[in-house]
């Protein structure tokens, strides 16, 4: 395609649709800036931002200087306004360090004085009497912790998805299924970039490609970034077992991570996890017995009634982009001009991610973008207050205005069919069932979509205008079902549900 | 809002809700509704195409629709209310039960209630099956109600875990419906259905069982592509080294029925962590007054007409509970599971009520020549003798009023062990 395609020309194109790719595209759509999002996926949010802690971090781990210390305060500061903004729930529940014996006591104020030097605020230490009152499901090994009120927990899927949703409203054209094969030069000018859809010229490019950066920078011929994926696995417990804590708990940290974290998710499930695996295959996420195994044990150290909370409701792994330099890059590149990367955003990049996408903003001005504000640019988004925390008297008010508000169709996560259609519809709406749950949460409760499914295809279905025998549960290959029965021969649709 | 008065609420239209709102309505209440969640009455035999349901009750050997058919006519007979696509949202102490529904929140205030919400399926998260995590994995009732109700075949290579009844008669299923049946795995050394099911859905069609195996690992990025199987040994734990690869695009899980009891936690009603339902009395009662249930929410069933024939007493119970109150019952008698059983329904024994008791017991392990001894306080109160237990078929046996009277008054304990040498001791 040639340059001068107006649907095919862009000031801005954003490589990856995970949460720094989205926040980067909402950043830039305050600004009358041709944007384009690309996503190799059916969907945003498919990659790491799908499969992480979920925990918007206080700041006081990352070293001090680091891009990773000043982001991540300075993000995690952000967050009640965006979460307001875009109708994403948010809690700060705060977190706890907990020193399990006095040997690990004296992190605490390694960590304290690291976190005041980050500038996070009212940080302090907590002793035993007060630290078992907050949270009375820690081990009896616990002898002190550094609790940190401005930690929080969001759900990172429709965190993303809603960011990317408003920048899409606010003027940025989202491409799905559009993988980039390779980033085209001018001279050491960026011209565009070719992808599985064809070219797209542009004068910026934004690589926010997670585990993929460091391909999208060396197809630019920039090799000063090198990846190496860092897998984490994770358990998910059932809601019934909601009280075990009530903020999130780190152990200690080791040299590599954070260690393994129980903590509560804001739909009021209990996470367990990540393992810290350093693989090479970036599709790996599989998980694995060990590392499960690995999981419980990390997690009942701090919380001893994990074990009770057994037998899990599902399992994930996810991959941490973790770049050689063991900090975030978010900078032009040395040999490309044009070319702004944001990469190695592992851990805590969903709470940077808001600063990341205004640092990234800074640098493209720096680089020569020129941002005239966009008079259209409106932050909030329009949404539906969910089922799930309505009270009697929303639903009540919801159902009387459109009867579907008021009917479930997944039983676990008290998700009506209002709401499954709405998933389907809108400026981004979901293409798969994996779109569906992760904007409504059907098929995410301890039933693992047992009921909901068969319920759920046939509306997936008939919204899309497709076959249920051709639904993909996420990407190409990942049919769902296998044909129709001899029954239902040759019928088209599906029945209504 | 919408506020409602009934005698008697059900909560579930399953085979449980059905013949427990009928029993009420017979039993002289009043007025009696059905909360169904689903926009159709009949639950979970609506997906259960076969045949084998009411042979006892009907004398008929009924598919589960016609069961269902037959349960839905004689409530409309009955004039009980139901109202569908009700979903429950809570149900309080007192009685009064929300739900939410096109209509808006429905409030339900019930002389007495019935809980009959059935049970769910364990899933492979629970099972913590390592892996990918890619299409073509199901539960074998979902699958079911997707091959029975929506018409669509979830794959074409089936491997099925788990020897549960839903899980051979989905092995039956697919293979009428041209799927290759790959075979059936169970972790235990004998099957977890019923023998009836073994022979009629495996063995007829030459699908293998494949005993003391588990799945260990499932792989293929986004379509199902293989599973591995491997030999389990001393405490269901797999052999290292005896994993083989089976390619396949579909993996059915028939790995047990979890009674669904999220509405019962929340009111507070104790439940049995042996059946996973709650704590109940002859009377269908739970420890709440006024609160009853029946079927699969209080104990997992192998057949509708044990579902059938406890709904009846939950019904009948909880229509006399709205027009007369309490029973005044002097004593309960603890029913403590011992050697060799799993689980004893109901778990409390009131002198009272019918002349005779039905105990259903599960066994933990199969047993041969088994002697089913009754007791409390050192005296025999019944025995029973049985040639072959197996865990996965209920075990039931009758205890009348009178032995349940013939229990000294300084006992409140009746224990339910099996010995398998056949030697009365």
């Amino acid at each position: 395609m040639a340059r001068g395609d107006p649907d095919r020309t862009f000031d801005v194109v954003i490589v990856g649709g995970g949460i720094v790719g989205a926040m980067i595209a909402r950043e830039i759509s305050r600004y009358l800036v041709k944007t384009a999002l690309l996503e190799k996926e059916m969907d945003v949010a498919g990659g790491s931002t799908k499969a992480n802690s979920a925990i918007i971090h206080a700041g006081f781990d990352p070293e001090p200087g680091t891009l990773k210390a000043s982001l991540n305060v300075k993000g995690a500061a952000l967050y009640p306004g965006i979460a307001g903004e875009l109708g994403v729930e948010y809690t700060q529940s705060g977190s706890l360090v907990v020193a399990i014996g006095e040997e690990e006591a004296p992190v605490l104020e390694v960590l304290l004085e690291r976190g005041k030097r980050n500038g996070v605020a009212a940080l302090e230490i907590v002793g035993k009497d007060r630290l078992f009152r907050m949270e009375p499901g820690l081990s009896r090994a616990a002898v002190a912790a550094l609790f940190a009120p401005s930690a929080g927990i969001i759900c990172p899927f429709r965190l993303a998805i809603a960011a990317a949703e408003n920048a899409v409203c606010n003027g940025v054209r989202l491409f799905r299924d559009c993988a980039v094969t390779g980033v085209v030069l001018e001279g050491s000018r960026v011209k565009g970039v070719e992808t599985t859809r064809g070219f797209f010229a542009c004068d910026y490019v934004v690589n926010a490609a997670g585990v993929h950066a460091d391909e999208v920078a060396r197809s630019a011929g920039d090799d000063s970034i090198s990846i190496r994926p860092r897998r984490g696995q994770y358990h998910v417990l059932d809601k019934a077992h909601a009280g075990l804590v009530t903020r999130v708990v780190f152990p200690v940290p080791t040299k590599v991570s954070k260690g393994i974290v129980v903590t509560p998710t804001i739909d009021g499930n209990v996470l367990i996890g990540p393992t810290a695996e350093d693989i090479d295959d970036k599709e790996d996420t599989t998980t694995t017995e060990a590392g499960l195994a690995d999981v419980v044990t990390g997690a009942a150290r701090l919380v001893p009634g994990v074990v009770d909370a057994l037998p899990p409701i599902t399992q994930y792994s996810g991959l941490r982009a973790v770049e050689k330099s063991g900090d975030f890059v978010v900078a032009a590149s040395p040999v490309v001009s044009g070319l702004v990367n944001a990469a190695g955003i592992q851990s805590p990049g969903l709470s940077a991610a808001p600063a990341i996408a205004e640092m990234v903003l800074e640098i493209l001005r720096e680089q020569g973008l020129k941002t005239p504000p966009n008079p259209g640019f409106n932050p909030e988004r329009k949404t539906r207050r969910r089922f799930a925390v309505s009270s009697d008297a929303e639903r009540d008010i919801a159902a009387s205005a459109r009867a579907d508000c008021g009917h479930i169709v997944c039983r676990c996560e008290s998700v009506t069919r209002a709401e499954v259609v709405d998933a389907l519809r809108g400026p981004l709406g979901a293409v798969t069932l994996d779109g569906v749950k992760r904007r409504t949460r059907a098929g995410m409760g301890r039933c693992q979509g047992g009921f909901c499914t068969p319920r759920i295809i046939p509306i997936v279905a008939a919204e899309l205008g497709v076959r249920p025998e051709d639904l993909l549960k996420n990407e190409p290959g990942s049919r769902l079902l296998g044909g129709a029965t001899k029954a239902a021969g040759a019928r088209d649709g599906g029945s209504e549900a | 809002m919408k506020t409602m008065e009934f005698d008697v609420a059900v909560i579930g239209g399953g085979p449980a809700g059905l013949s427990a709102a009928c029993a009420a309505r017979e039993a002289g209440a009043s007025s009696v509704v059905i909360l169904e969640r689903d926009t159709e009455l009949g639950g979970i035999l609506r997906q259960c195409v076969h045949t084998g349901f009411g042979l006892r009750v009907f004398r008929e050997d009924l598919t589960g629709p016609e069961f269902a058919e037959r349960l839905v006519k004689r409530a409309g007979e009955l004039n009980v209310a139901v109202e569908a696509g009700s979903f429950v949202l809570s149900v309080t102490p007192d009685r009064r039960v929300r739900a939410s529904s096109k209509r808006g929140i429905l409030e339900v205030a019930a002389g007495a209630v019935v809980l009959c919400m059935g049970c769910r399926e364990r899933t492979r998260g629970s099972l913590a099956i390592p892996g990918s995590r890619p299409a073509g994995i199901w539960t074998a009732g979902a699958a079911q109600r997707l091959i029975n109700v929506e018409g669509y075949l979830p794959g074409k290579r089936v491997l099925i875990a788990g020897s549960g009844d839903v899980g051979l008669i989905m092995a039956r299923r697919l293979a009428l419906e041209g799927a290759e049946v790959l075979g059936v795995v169970e972790i235990a050394p004998y099957p977890g259905g019923l023998i009836r099911n073994v022979v009629q859905c495996l063995e007829d069609y030459g699908i293998p069982l494949l005993l003391s195996h588990a799945v260990t690992a499932i792989g293929g990025a986004r379509r199902l592509e293989w599973v591995e199987v491997s030999e389990v040994g001393p405490g269901m734990k797999p052999i290292p080294g005896t994993g083989r690869i089976v390619e396949c695009d579909t993996l059915l899980l028939s790995v047990g029925l979890i009674p669904e009891n999220e509405l019962s936690r929340a009111v507070g009603i104790p439940l049995d962590p042996r059946t996973g339902g709650p704590i109940v009395t002859n009377f269908m009662e739970t420890t709440v007054r006024g609160i009853f249930a029946s079927g699969n929410v209080v104990h997992v069933n192998d057949l509708v007409d044990n579902v059938s024939d406890e709904a009846r007493i939950a019904g009948e119970e909880a229509a006399a509970f709205a027009k007369y109150g309490p029973r005044a019952v002097v004593r309960f008698l603890e029913v403590i599971p011992g050697e060799r059983v799993r689980s004893v329904v109901p778990q409390r024994l009131a002198a009272a009520g019918q002349d005779t008791i039905t105990l259903d017991l599960r066994v933990t392990e199969p047993v041969e020549d088994a002697l089913i001894e009754v007791s409390a306080g050192g005296g025999r109160l019944a025995v029973y003798r049985r040639r072959r237990l197996r865990p996965g078929e209920m075990v039931r046996i009758p205890i009348t009023r009178a032995q349940i009277d013939s229990v000294p008054w300084d006992r409140n304990k009746v224990y339910v062990s099996i010995r398998s040498d056949g030697r009365v001791g």
